[in-house]
């Protein structure tokens, strides 16, 4: 179908377009989960630009952009400046858009070093030395954390943009949904170590659910309080190296998480 | 067209899984150089894995493929327990094994539905195969939801599953909530066998692949989450020999890496899956495979839909089998204790066979890791097919070219973001 064609049929629907940059796709795969929703959603929203889901490309300006994945490339720093430029509403979604993922680890490591370790020529691999949040780049209208982002938030952050309200993504901890569904602590009761008390909520306390103890993967919550959860950790049984770890993963570039573990 | 020489470019491939472009160069009514661009930036996950805890790994690696990783969490958990010498139990295998049926049924019914099958159909994209086979369409979302549902059951969540760890699961579910995924698959049952009747009467241009095949096979099974590794050729070896016959190359134009197998050409995937292992389905999947007109092998790359398809109807019945004789886990898991050496690894992503090799410590900190997705395994294999894709069809004019290429690409499912350590479309006539 011609492009002025799809155009025509978009009846005044707002544009959605989902972008690409260092990442794994399972949050843009998050959208193609929504198997309940798809269908009702692409009635109400124009699909201008997923190269993941189709070959059908509409130029912008697109009503809501959202970006996956961290930026790790001097090429990828310039594209997500034309993508801010296109978009009214910018969201980031998942850890590697908010933090820069785990490959943000590169970091607090040596590039060159990295890049000779995985490549036999390494001269032809062209990246950044570091791994950094889409914020850290362009303004970003929304952040939606996650590795990988949940369904249901994702659900509400595009139902409530359409509708012209601010979504209801609460910025507490993972601890809240564990009471809430009615869980008990696996720290106190288990002595599991668990990162619940300073992580963002989100997943439903999917961890805790399964008598593990949350690892973190939404990043940390307003105003997490990371040095009494350290001191609780060691209680644990952890090891310094052991903490150091735990908050080195998928939101390690996250200033809160970096500041204890840093993968030092 | 009347021009002897011509450049074409896809500066970027849609309905794949990541990232990359397409180059093609066409001189004096000769295709001269095909590449297969993976620009997919690199995120160094060998790299920043030393170090790590060996308790870690699978979460880490998990984050290499948002499509397929069960696929990156269970190579990892093979390849560590044998360095530390632990064997899950029986009842822990079978259910990795059904998370694993999980993932094959829900990467599969997305690569059907709304990545490949608007190629035969005629649409850019399922939304619009929607508007004109609605029925179908909510078919294969329910199929997608089903496969979903039994990852979520299992793993505790579909993308990136948290219930897994290195030894088994967290927490084992109880026989009644299998129960209740057990129903939603006899349903999604009747609609794999629909999906296969529905695929098989697509329009399948003849031609068929002479390289080697690989695929890990296990006596009597059709391998899945574990096994050893076999050539359509007839050789067979250990996953710790992997290294010995595939070697990964780097080329200049790709972060992804070329392999060879033995120094071949060579691809992994369902169709060596099913050509090596066609005998080993279910007796439903191989009467479905019959009824769509296949034999007990298939080289067909444009035919790979249809094995897809019998692959959903296998992982289901085969995630009923499990369930029907499901015995709980207990313990859910084994401990594994830090142990140093080497392990291997491979199973079968739905996209091919994944391998990892890790090195511990006596600590458990990883000393060194080597992952070999099934796309770099397979991109040498897909730039032969392009090239002869291309070398057939330069009468075409660029656009309709273009789409030959692209389509011959999305034949093989390529992952691109597990690759890169992995695409962009030139074609470049001159």
């Amino acid at each position: 179908m011609a492009n002025a064609e799809r155009g025509a049929a978009n009846h005044g629907r707002p544009s959605l377009a989902v972008w690409k940059f260092a990442s794994c796709d399972g949050c843009q795969l998050t959208l193609l989960d929504c198997e309940d929703e798809l269908l009702a959603l692409a009635d109400q929203v124009q699909i201008s630009h997923f190269l993941e889901a189709s070959s059908q490309v509409l130029p912008g300006p697109y009503d809501l952009s959202l970006v996956e994945g961290s930026i790790t490339t001097p090429a990828d720093a310039c594209r997500i400046k034309e993508v801010r430029a296109q978009s009214k509403v910018l969201v980031t979604i998942g850890a590697c858009a908010t933090a820069g993922g785990i490959q943000a680890l590169r970091n607090f490591g040596d590039t060159d070093e990295f890049r000779s370790a995985v490549y036999a020529s390494p001269q032809y691999i062209e990246t950044l030395a570091t791994s950094t949040a889409i914020g850290d780049h362009v303004s970003v209208d929304f952040e939606l954390r996650g590795c990988p982002i949940d369904k249901g938030q994702l659900i509400e952050l595009i139902t409530a943009f359409l509708i012209g309200r601010k979504p209801n993504v609460p910025d507490t901890s993972v601890c809240t949904q564990c009471k809430r569904r009615g869980l008990t602590c696996v720290m106190v009761a288990d002595g599991t170590p668990c990162l619940g008390p300073v992580t963002h909520a989100g997943c439903g306390a999917l961890c805790p659910a399964v008598g593990r103890g949350c690892y973190g993967c939404f990043g940390p919550m307003t105003g997490a309080n990371l040095p009494a959860l350290t001191r609780q950790l060691r209680e644990c049984g952890m090891t310094d190296l052991a903490v150091d770890l735990v908050f080195s993963t998928f939101n390690v570039g996250a200033p809160e998480f970096a500041g204890r573990g840093g993968g030092q | 067209m009347t021009d002897r020489s011509r450049e074409l470019v896809v500066s970027a491939l849609a309905r794949i899984e990541g990232e990359s472009a397409l180059r093609i160069v066409v001189s004096d009514g000769q295709v001269t150089d095909v590449q297969l661009r993976i620009y997919e930036p690199p995120r160094f996950f060998e790299a920043f894995l030393r170090g790590r805890q060996h308790t870690e790994v699978a979460d880490i690696t998990s984050r290499i493929c948002g499509i397929c990783p069960v696929a990156y969490q269970a190579s990892a958990w093979q390849a560590i327990e044998a360095v530390c010498g632990i064997e899950p139990t029986e009842p822990i295998s079978a259910l990795r094994r059904l998370l694993y049926c999980g993932e094959w049924i829900s990467s599969h019914a997305l690569h059907i539905y709304m990545l490949h099958a608007p190629d035969f159909l005629g649409y850019p994209d399922v939304v619009a195969m929607a508007r004109d086979h609605r029925a179908i369409v909510e078919r294969g979302l329910r199929l997608k939801k089903a496969g979903n549902a039994v990852l979520e059951t299992i793993g505790g969540r579909a993308i990136h599953p948290v219930n897994t760890r290195v030894g088994g699961f967290y927490r084992a579910p109880l026989p009644a909530e299998l129960t209740s995924i057990a129903e939603k698959l006899r349903q999604a049952l009747d609609d794999a066998l629909a999906t296969t009747a529905w695929v098989a009467g697509f329009d399948f241009p003849d031609y068929e692949l002479d390289c080697d095949l690989l695929a890990v096979t296990k006596p009597d099974e059709y391998a899945i989450e574990s096994g050893t590794v076999t050539s359509a050729r007839g050789l067979t070896f250990p996953a710790q020999n992997f290294s010995a016959h595939v070697v990964e190359h780097q080329v200049p134009h790709s972060t992804a890496l070329h392999a060879t197998f033995d120094g071949r050409l060579f691809l992994t995937g369902p169709l060596a899956r099913y050509t090596i292992s066609s005998a080993s389905l279910s007796p439903v999947a191989r009467q479905a495979a019959r009824a769509a007109g296949h034999g007990d092998t298939c080289r067909n790359p444009h035919r790979s839909i249809v094995v897809r398809a019998v692959e959903i109807v296998y992982a289901i019945t085969e995630a009923l089998r499990i369930i029907d004789s499901y015995e709980r886990p207990d313990p859910a898991f084994i401990p594994v204790p830090p142990a140093a050496g080497e392990g291997h690894g491979v199973s079968e992503a739905p996209r091919g066979l994944l391998y990892h090799r890790y090195r511990l410590d006596q600590d458990g900190h990883i000393e060194s890791a080597a992952i070999v997705p099934p796309t770099s395994q397979n991109q040498a294999a897909i730039e032969a097919d392009l090239r002869r894709t291309a070398a057939a069809r330069l009468q075409l004019p660029d656009a309709e070219l273009t789409a030959a290429c692209e389509r011959t690409i999305r034949n093989y499912d390529p992952c691109i973001s597990c690759s890169a350590h992995f695409l962009k479309l030139l074609i470049d006539r001159r």
